[in-house]
């Protein structure tokens, strides 16, 4: 064997699944004992049916209509996924995406249901809504210096009181839910072509999903193969270094939050607008989707194409949470695995320095 | 009127207690931004002290409870204080991973508390009627003094005393503003930054149990805080990490908060017809408005949020 060749573990793109794995399997195995201390005798089937999802139903052509159902709800996570990506890029961090996401949701189904627009029209309400939002974060970092967590956090508040309230106006008398877009407004659906018939007719199953699994793939070509991708990581890597090669480093970061901000917004609209979910006007507290986000963005070891199968995960196991037994667990059980998950991803550099280590001295032990 | 002033001086209370245990992190070098979620589990501790022990007397009943807020917030602050210090990782993740967990483990577990004590109830709520009055010192017409409200002006001039008056706090603030010229006279980097963190632990779950007993007497565990933690930061940072800053700075923000509780007994506020919304937003974009004016200037700790390296120059 060549010693300089380096060896499959030194790959870092293998360190950083092996690394994923290891986030996930610790997050299981804690969230297992959790189980366990509620109760014993229940952990093994609980644990089972937030891993099988799904597959919880026997007959093939069901399960395959819930894993359409499951992918309908990954394509808007892995947008979220995709914003908080894009903003960590160029070193912000995007915690207003959950903001950005509400305000699209807010702008789709208000033009959809109030003025019966088409559904591209409403997902371009829905970007520029989240874009907006965004551009308002990075221009407050930008020239005012105020920290981009902390307004996004505000900003996340004010949005979601201000969706409520326009929401109300199109909402159902007699509940708070938004009047269903299949009935009232169906030129405001997103277009299946076909696929739902995939999915054992599974009428939620639009073309957001390739979409969104396009856009995956159209952030990394931005980032890694265009000069703008190249400008916007300047930026984030040394601020005062790209100012001083003549980079517009302001505008830079406010473009980033906007773009961060749209790509939200867009994951808003594909999943209120394929009509799986009514929004209700009496939430309080902003989806969860925009922080899921974190935990998938972070899991997919921070790349795009990683994200694609971070967030079918992310998703898989919130999903599966609906399937535990609600008289021994309650569902939430599975945001605890997923937080337990992004604690843990703070530690994946301690974990590649450990491989790293090990490796080293696996060399170094064979030469002598 | 009495009912403004009894609002605003517990929420200003809460705010202040939040934004204390933000400052002793930050003077560290740390940030925390997992404060809401100690905010949820001090919470937890003192509502299960509540829960558990119904019938203690008032003065033994503020201390337990005071005591599981604490000690609930201290632990639950242990996990940034190992990741961030000792492993060096990413404190803005760290902190928002806290968030996530707090309200979740928080909900999954009162609801499994729920469930074992009555199989039809899979809320996540504690009551505490009877035991909440125990708070209240006195009462002056309709003004209901806190115990809380005292304890957090003690706790405020503690805390200044502490920072610029004590070695330790001096030599807290070091090493957050520059480790390495700390660790040269031979401080404990490592060891000060795990106490201010522990500290900000403390205080936030204090003030934790201070916010869900403020207005009402149960708590739904699902709601979390609602942005009370984040809104502490933005009270510090406005109060520019200088404790009687910070607190005439939380007197302001749990006005507007206050105002959202109760705007509905004001005359002049009710002619105006704003909707609900409005004033339940107002805090948020009052902080935000505030943080646009003054964080341009604003002095924080220098070497606040970078893992310190003994390596690096």
């Amino acid at each position: 064997m060549k010693s300089e060749k380096k060896s499959f573990l030194e790959h870092p793109a293998i360190q950083s699944v092996i690394a994923s794995l290891l986030c996930i399997l610790i997050g299981l195995l804690i969230g297992f004992f959790v189980l366990l201390f509620i109760n014993p005798s229940e952990a093994g089937r609980a644990m089972l049916s937030i891993l099988k999802n799904f597959l919880y139903f026997p007959r093939p052509a069901v399960a395959i209509e819930y894993l359409g159902s499951t992918l309908v709800k990954t394509a808007p996570l892995l947008m979220c996924t995709l914003a908080i990506l894009f903003a960590y890029k160029v070193g912000l961090f995007n915690i207003g995406a959950a903001g950005q996401y509400t305000v699209g949701a807010g702008m789709a189904l208000y033009c959809a249901i109030a003025f019966k627009m088409p559904w591209y029209i409403c997902i371009l309400a829905a970007v520029i809504g989240g874009g907006l939002l965004g551009a308002i974060a990075g221009a407050l970092k930008a020239y005012l210096n105020v920290n981009e967590v902390i307004a996004g956090i505000m900003l996340n508040w004010i949005s979601l009181y201000s969706v409520n309230t326009l929401l109300t106006g199109v909402k159902e008398s007699s509940t708070t839910y938004t009047l269903a877009l299949r009935t009232n407004a169906p030129a405001g659906l997103i277009p299946h072509l076909g696929l739902s018939l995939l999915f054992s007719g599974n009428k939620y199953v639009t073309i957001a999903i390739p979409l969104s699994i396009l856009f995956a793939v159209l952030v990394w070509v931005v980032m890694e193969k265009t000069k703008l991708g190249y400008e916007l990581k300047a930026t984030g890597l040394n601020i005062n270094a790209a100012k001083y090669a003549g980079m517009k480093e302001k505008q830079n970061l406010i473009l980033t939050m906007a773009i961060s901000g749209g790509i939200a917004g867009l994951g808003a609209a594909f999943l209120y607008l394929s009509g799986i979910e009514q929004w209700s006007c009496a939430q309080t507290s902003v989806p969860a989707m925009g922080f899921n986000g974190i935990a998938a963005a972070f899991l997919g070891g921070l790349h795009p194409i990683g994200c694609i199968f971070s967030a079918f995960f992310i998703q898989h196991i919130t999903s599966g949470g609906s399937y535990v037994d609600k008289m021994v667990y309650s569902s939430q059980i599975s945001d605890l695995i997923s937080a337990i998950i992004i604690y843990f991803c703070g530690f994946v550099l301690f974990f590649k320095q450990c491989m790293n280590k090990a490796l080293a001295k696996k060399k170094g032990g064979s030469k002598s | 009127m009495t009912l403004l002033l009894q609002y605003t001086l517990i929420y200003s209370s809460v705010l202040l207690l939040v934004a204390l245990g933000g400052c002793f992190s930050e003077h560290g070098g740390v940030i925390n931004l997992g404060l809401e979620g100690t905010m949820v589990m001090g919470a937890l501790g003192g509502a299960l002290v509540m829960r558990s022990f119904p019938n203690l007397p008032a003065p033994a009943m503020v201390f337990a409870v005071v005591l599981g807020s604490v000690l609930f917030g201290t632990v639950y602050s242990l996990l940034l204080a190992i990741a961030a210090i000792n492993f060096k990782a990413d404190q803005t993740l760290i902190g928002t991973a806290m968030n996530l967990l707090g309200t979740a483990a928080a909900t999954v577990f009162v609801k499994a508390l729920n469930m074992r004590a009555n199989a039809n109830n899979v809320s996540s709520a504690i009551q505490y009627i009877d035991q909440k009055k125990a708070f209240t010192l006195a009462r002056i017409g309709k003004f209901e003094l806190s115990v809380f409200m005292v304890l957090s002006v003690i706790i405020l001039i503690l805390a200044h005393l502490t920072l610029y008056r004590t070695k330790f706090g001096l030599r807290l603030m070091a090493c957050g503003e520059h480790p390495q010229a700390a660790d040269s006279v031979g401080i404990n980097v490592y060891r000060m930054r795990t106490a201010g963190v522990l500290i900000s632990g403390a205080l936030g779950g204090l003030g934790g149990i201070v916010y869900i007993t403020a207005g009402v007497s149960e708590w739904k565990f699902e709601n979390g805080v609602a942005g009370f933690g984040f809104l502490a930061l933005a009270v510090m940072i406005f109060g520019q990490w200088k404790p009687y800053l910070i607190a005439s700075a939380a007197v302001l923000f749990g006005l507007f908060r206050a105002l959202s509780n109760i705007y509905s007994g004001f005359r002049l506020l009710e002619n105006l017809h704003l909707p609900g919304t409005f004033y339940n937003m107002l805090p948020y974009v009052i902080s935000l408005i505030i943080l646009a004016i003054f964080s341009r200037n604003s002095r924080a700790p220098k070497a606040e949020g970078i893992p310190y390296d003994k390596g690096m120059r």
